[in-house]
């Protein structure tokens, strides 16, 4: 299999189609938006929290499908989940794109692995991961809801 | 351009040699920058070997050598575009540098409050963000022109919004979304009736088009290097010079004084009054030998085969179901295909390309508003020039074709 065919295998492309987690949470107890500037991808991501656990994820975003795909990978990843097991997966799924490494909790994760031959779309797979995290240090930061200021670009 | 003259220019090209992910390299990303053939390197290499000084300073020999291949590259410049008078071509670091300088030069210091300036809703962000910055300063506003229904900025609403209070009309010469040559003669008269200054973002037209400044009506003109197949780091502005005398200077530093005192200083001729500190040597003199190289080869003979190879690309791309083009197409149509695969991302196209050797660009071509006038958030584009074969053309159409089936499951009704 070539590298962009392992890329781009059945599962990315479900995931690029799937609308189970699209949408805005409101209110939301995280509203964060991501932009990659260079290419438009956009995602705007609402997190509602209990404690210390993400209860629901929505995203909304127009991007490729590795940019989709990687969001709603994310948002099954991280729903009903801790934050300090988020933080570390943050941290796995960074490792595997940037070619680092594959962790054994990444799970259905590890299919983005691939983009890791593809330098020119690592930012695609990322982009929902670095919106992720300014979307918690946000909360940390004000625990006010971002207004959507939050993008770059 | 026969067949035969394309795989002769060819052989200019050591890049285009290249095998990319085990295939034969299929470059069409010229309208992002163009390869250099083998006279401007060398030219550039001779330079650097031999002639190396710093220009405009000193008494020793490689200075003198130097200045005068830096001028002489002024020169060859303003020839490329009949201008006449050297004197009016700036060396900038690119055609983005060369419209920042009539932002600040003539901008700051013309235009007052509630003035305006007239742009396309199709200019690239290089000829937008420095009016924005402008306007942002003076209080000026930036009026933008829309698409009229041929895919083609609306000329009709274009010299109508251009009145008494428009102090510049900025556009461009060939579009590097839309891919079309823009009559420019009718809106120079426009903007001269009202005394607006006429500026041309000339980046894509320089590489593909015979250029008379005169003849087109414009007071600037700007162009890059490394896009007419010179290197990257040196652009131009040519401004009238009658008019470039007037203005003050765009950036302060050596080179470009008369005379400085501790507390205040005054300031060199034009042009060296727009070159401060010390300019991109070797890349004047490689841009230079880039002008020598499309001449020799005729920009009417450029510009036909580009318009060729479109015409072949747009019929063929017309063939597959679920590819949407974008730009006119008439006679005024140059070597940029802008197309969309129905329900797939630009970016997953051109990472299917790529993956078969052949570079194209995606995304939105430092030109959100045209994306939105579009309708769309991003766009592919393929784009020809001189070293473009009908072949590479074929080979890029029978890829995005089979892109269609590989990315079938996204493009699913959900």
């Amino acid at each position: 299999m070539t590298a962009l065919a392992q890329m781009y295998q059945a599962a990315i492309l479900e995931h690029a189609r799937r609308t189970r987690h699209r949408g805005v949470l409101d209110p939301a107890d995280a509203r964060q938006e991501g932009v990659n500037p260079s290419c438009g991808d956009e995602l705007l991501l609402t997190l509602r929290l209990r404690d210390d656990t993400v209860t629901e994820v929505r995203y909304e975003g127009k991007g490729c499908a590795i940019s989709q795909a990687s969001a709603s990978l994310m948002a099954e990843a991280i729903e009903g989940h801790r934050r300090e097991e988020i933080e570390a997966l943050i941290g796995h799924v960074k490792a595997m794109i940037h070619g680092e490494g594959l962790h054994p909790d990444l799970g259905e994760l590890a299919v983005l692995e691939g983009v890791r031959r593809l330098p020119a779309r690592v930012k695609c797979a990322a982009l929902a991961w670095t919106t992720l995290e300014a979307a918690l240090k946000a909360r940390d930061a004000g625990g006010a809801p971002d207004a959507g200021s939050g993008g770059v670009g | 351009m026969t067949d035969h003259d394309v795989d002769r220019l060819r052989r200019d090209f050591p890049i285009l040699g290249r095998r990319v992910n085990d295939r034969p390299l299929v470059y069409l990303d010229s309208a992002a920058s163009a390869q250099a053939p083998g006279q401007v390197l060398e030219a550039v290499d001779r330079y650097r070997r031999r002639h190396h000084a710093n220009v405009h300073r000193g008494a020793h020999t490689l200075s003198a050598e130097a200045t005068e291949m830096y001028e002489a590259a002024r020169a060859r410049v303003a020839r490329f575009l009949r201008a006449g008078d050297p004197r009016g071509v700036v060396f900038t670091r690119n055609a983005t540098e060369a419209l920042n300088l009539v932002a600040h030069a003539y901008g700051r210091h013309r235009l007052r409050e509630g003035d305006e300036i007239v742009v396309t809703v199709a200019e690239h962000h290089a000829n937008l963000v420095p009016w924005h910055l402008l306007a942002a300063e003076r209080g000026v506003t930036v009026r933008g022109v829309p698409l009229g229904g041929d895919a083609r900025v609306d000329h009709d609403a274009l010299v109508a919004a251009i009145g008494e209070r428009t102090r510049i009309v900025a556009t461009f010469h060939v579009s590097n979304v839309l891919g079309n040559l823009q009559p420019l003669r009718a809106l120079a008269d426009a903007a001269h009736a009202v005394g607006a200054l006429f500026v041309v973002d000339g980046a894509q037209a320089a590489p593909h088009v015979p250029i008379d400044v005169a003849a087109l009506g414009a007071d600037a003109y700007a162009f890059s290097g490394h896009k007419v197949g010179g290197p990257t780091g040196i652009g131009a502005l040519w401004m009238r010079p009658e008019l470039l005398e007037t203005l003050p200077p765009f950036l302060g530093g050596g080179e470009m004084i008369r005379r400085v005192e501790v507390d205040r200083s005054s300031y060199a001729d034009i042009p060296m009054r727009f070159e401060a500190g010390t300019p991109a040597i070797a890349e004047a003199v490689g841009l230079a030998a880039a002008l020598d190289y499309l001449d020799a080869i005729g920009m009417e003979a450029i510009w036909d085969h580009d318009r060729a190879l479109a015409r072949h690309a747009l019929a063929r791309l017309a063939e597959l179901d679920g590819v949407t083009t974008y730009g006119p197409l008439g006679d005024d149509r140059g070597g940029i295909v802008t197309f969309n695969v129905d329900g797939v991302h630009p970016h997953d196209v051109a990472s299917f390309l790529d993956a078969e050797g052949i570079a194209i660009r995606a995304g939105h071509h430092c030109a959100q508003p045209l994306m939105r006038a579009l309708g769309v958030d991003a766009t592919a584009r393929a784009s020809f020039w001189l070293y473009t074969r009908e072949a590479d053309v074929d080979a890029f159409v029978d890829a995005v074709d089979r892109s269609r089936a590989f990315f079938a499951p996204l493009r699913a009704a959900p």
